[in-house]
């Protein structure tokens, strides 16, 4: 729908690519429900010589089906963050009707508008007004046919349950939908002054509503990227290089010709088979890899990186990044007190549960791909490159997916499954292994963090000069007062192949700002909060601040002291909503590890759309982020993974969930906001500053690498 | 190439196969079970938690000769016809799922949980799931689902009977 033209927030490694051509809906008289099995009939025919339904009108975006359910159509992804309820939700909101009757048809590049890549917290500020004003949309035009069939002015109609009602006498939305003066107003350009629901007035959105789909979840019967079977389907296998850049000299491919029903499939350096289980597959590949001769080339490890990161800045980079207020030399030349530190955040990897899949069928030129991609219209061009083929013969399907966080934007695995597939005559499911999603999926990018600041007498910053290497520009700025400001993003060579994130390099900048900030605070002798709070113009960060701090009795909890514990917070902003959080951790018996005791984050993103899914975002972000600040870190040398494998890369797990309190402050003055990756960027400093309230001793790098001694 | 018999979900399978193939791909290829999933391989992430004679096993890291002559369980035998299981009521009830790829494995692990320990403290919970994990790190949710799944009534022998 061209209503919502996907302008991602500037981030460096979100994929920008332009927008793909529009789909062609040439199966528009039969839509296929995944997951429900319901065969509907749309009643609108699809509008144009090609059977193309045009840009922005109401075919394009949702339909009104006989049975008087609504079918909405997005481009969107559901992995895990909750559109699917949410879009849905909008819908039923300003259609008046209850949830259960709304489905969502989700990125399927033959049936939806394009919209965009799912990323960057853009669907709730972008998608979700764009459903809501087409929902508006059909609702008018539903009143609007009911006034002619019902002979009565459109001003004495009520709309309740699906049902409009005129002085006793009604019609439903499944009689409505097969007039043929709805069809023909569904070809029209949407009205552009449809008037929204005020939130005030919401009765389904700001409620609370469980996942959509979850009956389906809990029997196992969804069916994920991995888990699609077509006929004939064969499994894959794919030979990587054992480091990064090592090129393939030499290698027999005889061994798995021998095997009986297995494909070997050469062509270039791409190396893979074709098997009728995957462990055919697997053994094919182990064989042949055994004969493989490789030249691999230096490669910098982990033990040097934040050295080769700042030797490699591009300081004359084409695109810089940051700004600049006041004169940061002249207000760090006036400043009486001036301090300095370097901060470092490792490589870390999303490893969303389900790795990389996806299945690949030819037939009659037309490629179809099921595949775990936050980007099909994106994966659906990279295809038709790939495969010199023109968009229109491509068709990318994205079933819900098993987590992404920023990870799956790109389009590999569904490339080699589209070759494994050519090459061997039929549909080929290709799943990459952990290890393989560990090492050739991209990694949130390491950072050095270089900040000087400078304090008048007042003990008030002054000079603040910021610079992040390589990780990126998200929450660069400060949100506090001060004068002279310089902060910057230097692009570098990154070592390992890097990607976007939840929430990106705000979460590298926010440690180093917040943890900077408390050392300041420290240094002028001020409560850290105290001291936040009288640097803080922003009022709905202080109110995040000041309800976290509290909840969490702060000023009451900073005079009693208790040996081996500390107490941190930390606040900030991103993607226009704001969060803060206090925490308390305990270090170990050996005073070298902390653990998390307890968080009390406090968080704000508009008015809020779905609280349930909501708290479930952020209670996430929280034992995510908690990750990558006590011990995710990619450690790599001769450019190979040293701790590739859940064994020896620890995430977060049930033994590390503390006391937590959510606190959702609802702004129903305010348009709602993105809320899945925000509140992962406070968790990190205030862990962080709580260790040096335990310790005295200042971490400087995530994972909290020194504490642990 | 073996014949290998194993009962899952209560039919009688036969299925020839490689003997050490994991249990994991013979669920999920040959016999059309894509419910449990795989995550890492290893038995490091549990996602591919099913039963076998009661007791939750990785069944990506099970050789499927060894699952020969046993009673397999997985999350596709836990309802009863149209009826949930009480430990996947407890996980709709509670919303207990992001991306939900994992929660089978967590409901498995569960199952296993609630037959040793009836009615679990949260130490309990924890220590029985932690090897299970959830990259939404949605673990909030699924200690509540436990606690409430370990509250539901429901008559006696009930698990019994899909375990045993």
């Amino acid at each position: 729908m061209s209503t919502d033209p996907e302008v991602l927030v500037p981030e460096r490694y979100e994929l920008r690519e332009a927008a793909a051509c529009r789909s062609v809906m040439n199966r528009r008289e039969f839509l296929e429900v995944a997951g429900a099995g319901l065969l509907i009939v749309v009643t609108a025919p699809c509008a144009g010589a090609q059977g193309v339904a045009a840009e922005g009108t109401l075919a394009a975006r949702l339909h009104i089906n006989e049975d008087g359910f609504i079918t909405l159509l997005t481009g969107k992804v559901e992995e895990g963050q909750g559109p699917r309820t949410e879009l849905a939700m909008a819908a039923a909101e300003e259609l008046r009707v209850p949830l259960d009757r709304v489905k969502v048809v989700m990125a399927d590049t033959e049936l939806v508008p394009n919209d965009g890549v799912t990323a960057g917290s853009r669907t709730t500020p972008g998608t979700v007004p764009a459903v809501r004003k087409a929902a508006a949309a059909a609702r008018e035009l539903l009143i609007l046919v009911s006034s002619h069939q019902l002979s009565a002015a459109r001003g004495s109609l009520e709309v309740r349950d699906g049902t409009v009602t005129a002085e006793g006498r009604s019609l439903s939305y499944a009689d409505l939908a097969k007039s043929p003066e709805l069809a023909a107003a569904y070809k029209e350009a949407l009205p552009p002054d449809t008037t929204l629901t005020l939130a005030k007035n919401w009765r389904i959105l700001g409620t609370p509503r469980a996942r959509l789909g979850g009956r389906d979840i809990v029997t196992g019967s969804h069916r994920y990227p991995s888990d699609i079977v077509r006929p004939g389907m064969l499994y894959g296998s794919v030979l990587r290089a054992p480091s990064y850049g090592a090129k393939l000299l030499k290698l027999d491919l005889s061994s798995a010709e021998r095997l009986q029903g297995v494909h070997a499939i050469r062509n270039g350096d791409f190396v893979g088979f074709a098997a009728k289980t995957s462990f055919a597959a697997r053994k094919a590949l182990q064989s042949v890899a055994a004969t493989a001769q490789w030249e691999t080339v230096e490669q910098p490890s982990s033990d040097v990186l934040f050295g080769y990161l700042k030797e490699h800045a591009r300081e004359d980079q084409q695109r810089p990044r940051g700004s600049a207020r006041g004169s940061v030399e002249e207000g760090l030349k006036q400043a009486k007190r001036r301090l300095k530190a370097s901060y470092t955040v490792a490589y870390v990897q999303h490893a969303p549960m389900e790795p990389r899949a996806a299945v690949a069928e030819w037939k009659d030129g037309m490629l179809t791909v099921w595949t775990g991609t936050s980007n099909p219209y994106g994966v659906r061009e990279q295809l038709a490159q790939a495969f010199s083929l023109g968009q229109d013969r491509v068709h990318v399907i994205v079933p819900d997916m098993g987590g992404g966080f920023g990870g799956k934007h790109t389009g590999e695995v569904a490339i080699e499954a589209a070759r494994l597939a050519r090459e061997a005559g039929h549909p080929v499911s290709l799943r990459w292994t952990r290890s393989e999603e560990f090492t050739w999926a991209y990694f949130r990018p390491a950072a050095l963090i270089e900040v000087e600041a400078g304090m008048d007498a007042t003990n008030t910053v002054i000079a603040w000069d910021f610079a992040n290497y390589n990780s990126g520009a998200a929450a660069l700025d400060t949100p506090y007062r001060i004068g002279n400001t310089r902060v910057r993003f230097l692009e570098s060579q990154s070592p390992l192949r890097q990607g976007s994130y939840r929430c990106l390099a705000a979460t590298a900048n926010n440690f180093a700002r917040e943890a900077f900030t408390d050392e300041l605070a420290e240094d002028a002798g001020r409560d850290p909060l105290e001291f936040r709070l009288s640097h803080l113009d922003n009022e709905r960060i202080k109110d995040v601040l000041s309800a976290a701090a509290e909840r969490f009795r702060w000023s009451e909890r900073r005079k009693k002291r208790r040996p081996g514990t500390g107490i941190g917070l930390a606040c900030g902003t991103e993607k226009n909503s704001v969060v803060a959080a206090c925490v308390e951790i305990e270090m170990d018996a050996s005073g070298e590890s902390p653990r998390l005791v307890e968080i009390v984050e406090a968080f704000e993103c508009g008015a809020i759309l779905n609280p349930a899914n909501l708290r479930s975002q952020v209670e996430g972000c929280i034992m995510m982020g908690l990750g990558p600040v006590l011990r995710e870190e990619i450690r790599f040398r001769d450019g190979r993974l040293m701790n590739g494998s859940f064994a020896e890369y620890r995430v977060p797990r049930f033994s590390d969930v503390p006391k937590m309190e959510v606190l959702l402050l609802d702004r129903k003055d305010l348009e709602p906001v993105g809320a899945g990756e925000t509140p992962i960027i406070v968790v990190a400093p205030a862990v962080a500053n709580a260790v040096f309230d335990a310790t005295g001793k200042r971490v400087r790098s995530m994972p909290l690498r020194a504490a642990r001694g | 190439m073996a014949t290998i018999r194993l009962t899952v979900n209560g039919k009688l399978r036969s299925v020839d196969t490689e003997p050490d193939r994991p249990l994991l791909d013979v669920l999920r290829e040959d016999l059309g079970l894509t419910g449990t999933k795989y995550g890492c391989g290893e038995g490091q992430c549990r996602a591919c938690t099913v039963l076998m004679d009661g007791k939750a096993i990785a069944s990506c890291v099970t050789p499927v000769h060894m699952a020969q002559g046993r009673r397999i369980i997985t999350i596709e035998g836990l309802a009863d016809g149209g009826r949930l299981h009480p430990v996947q009521q407890a996980f709709l009830d509670e919303d207990a799922m992001q991306c939900g790829y994992c929660t089978p494995g967590m409901i498995m692990r569960t199952v296993s949980l609630l037959e040793s320990s009836p009615r679990p403290t949260e130490a309990q919970i924890i220590e029985g799931l932690n090897v299970n994990l959830c990259r939404c790190s949605g673990y909030v949710r699924v200690i509540s689902a436990v606690k409430r799944a370990a509250r539901a009534p429901h008559k006696k022998g009930e698990e019994a009977g899909h375990v045993n």
